[in-house]
């Protein structure tokens, strides 16, 4: 029952992007296009995972004074380990998600997480956190990029969204992004306050 | 010599590629500390300094020990963490310098090693080909340098329009973070404009 409430908490009461507004440099950059938004959703989430489960595990041999430097490492690991993958079997991914696959690890999320709550709790329900923050983080993305990639390109996972509509480019470029997640904050509000 | 490359690196850094309106790095710190201008200058500040140390120090790592070593590929391991330790002597010195600057940006200073746009600056130095380029330590720190002025020239533009839109009439669920996406948004739109700019 617990490990069901770590979970679902991450997509929607504590979604790390709309609600605390952590992350937010993959959220903007790699939306253009819902492909992208997939595999960095991928990434993001294996990379939160592993970290989050090996951050647990470690959490009683690390001294607290020098844990942040130990945490940092042990994501800028399989950071790399996604890099070397993704370079090998998807070059084509490694090409398009570009510089935003190493920065993956200064994404204050997995740092958040592994702080907050994987250095406190138990290796399993720090998987079903790690797992429930990165579907919350990813359905962010999913729903961004939806909007921009069909407005902004007027495409939707390679194929045409309403033939002979001129797309307004400025979305897909950083504009779009901005403008578009501040209108998905609000939206969110909006939901949040009806409901009190 | 060609002194054109240098001051079109610079450019471009600053206005052109804006990290953070049109490469959208660094945002946390962007809306972070953007809500007053003082605190604002001084983040810039910290973050110029940090991004032109960072860019040298990477670099010479990069060129002198990892590539001597061929490990490359602990590119990202060992960035984080040369980005994390000059951070800790940043912190250190200001704090014993201007403890009043330190009270200011209190724990986003310890923030920035976890701001993108170091990184970022760090690994598009070593992808825009710099180590094997004619003079690539110069357009390394000219890269770093520009990169720093053009996030604090968006952090104080961003600080200057918040201080205003306090004593404004805003829609109760547009308050905080949308309004200030929107109001971003607004910004990198006019950033879009250098885009067209031909050096």
């Amino acid at each position: 029952m617990k490990m069901v409430k770590e979970f679902t908490k991450g997509i929607w009461t504590k979604n790390p992007i709309l609600v605390i507004g952590i992350g937010l440099c993959p959220v903007l950059a790699v939306t253009s296009s819902v492909t992208n938004a997939l595999w960095m959703t991928v990434a993001t989430t294996f990379v939160l995972v592993c970290s989050n489960l090996l951050v647990s595990s470690v959490k009683s041999i690390v001294p607290a004074h020098i844990r942040i430097p130990v945490f940092i490492s042990i994501i800028a690991t399989f950071v790399t380990v996604v890099e070397l993958v993704l370079k090998a079997y998807q070059p084509e991914v490694y090409k398009s998600l570009g510089i935003f696959i190493p920065l993956i690890v200064v994404n204050c999320i997995i740092l958040g997480r592994a702080e907050e709550f994987a250095s406190k709790n138990t290796i399993l329900l720090s998987i079903a956190d790690g797992l429930g923050m990165g579907l919350g983080f990813g359905a962010t993305l999913v729903v961004l990029s939806f909007f921009r990639e069909t407005l902004g390109a007027n495409s939707l996972l390679g194929y045409t969204f309403i033939p002979g509509m001129k797309p307004a480019t400025a979305l897909i470029m950083a504009p779009g992004g901005f403008i578009i997640l501040g209108l998905m904050l609000w939206g969110m509000n909006k939901i949040n306050n009806r409901k009190k | 010599m060609d002194l054109k490359i240098y001051f079109t690196i610079l450019l471009s850094t600053i206005f052109i590629n804006n990290y953070v309106l049109s490469r959208t790095l660094g945002i946390c710190p962007f809306l972070g500390v953007s809500k007053r201008i003082d605190s604002a200058i001084g983040m810039g500040f910290a973050v110029i300094f940090v991004m032109t140390l960072a860019s040298f120090f990477t670099y010479v790592i990069y060129k002198y020990v990892l590539i001597f070593f061929n490990i490359t590929y602990l590119r990202t391991i060992v960035f984080i963490l040369v980005i994390a330790s000059i951070v800790q002597l940043v912190e250190m010195v200001i704090n014993k310098t201007s403890p009043a600057l330190y009270q200011a940006l209190g724990i986003f200073l310890p923030l920035i090693t976890t701001n993108c746009a170091v990184l970022g600056v760090a690994v598009l130095n070593i992808d825009s080909g710099f180590v094997t380029a004619e003079f690539g330590l110069l357009k390394t720190l000219l890269q770093g340098f520009g990169g720093g002025v053009g996030f604090t020239l968006a952090l104080i533009l961003m600080a200057g329009i918040r201080e205003r839109l306090e004593i404004a009439e805003i829609p109760e669920n547009l308050k905080g973070m949308p309004i200030s996406f929107i109001l971003a948004g607004l910004l990198s739109l006019a950033f879009l404009g250098f885009a067209g700019m031909t050096i």
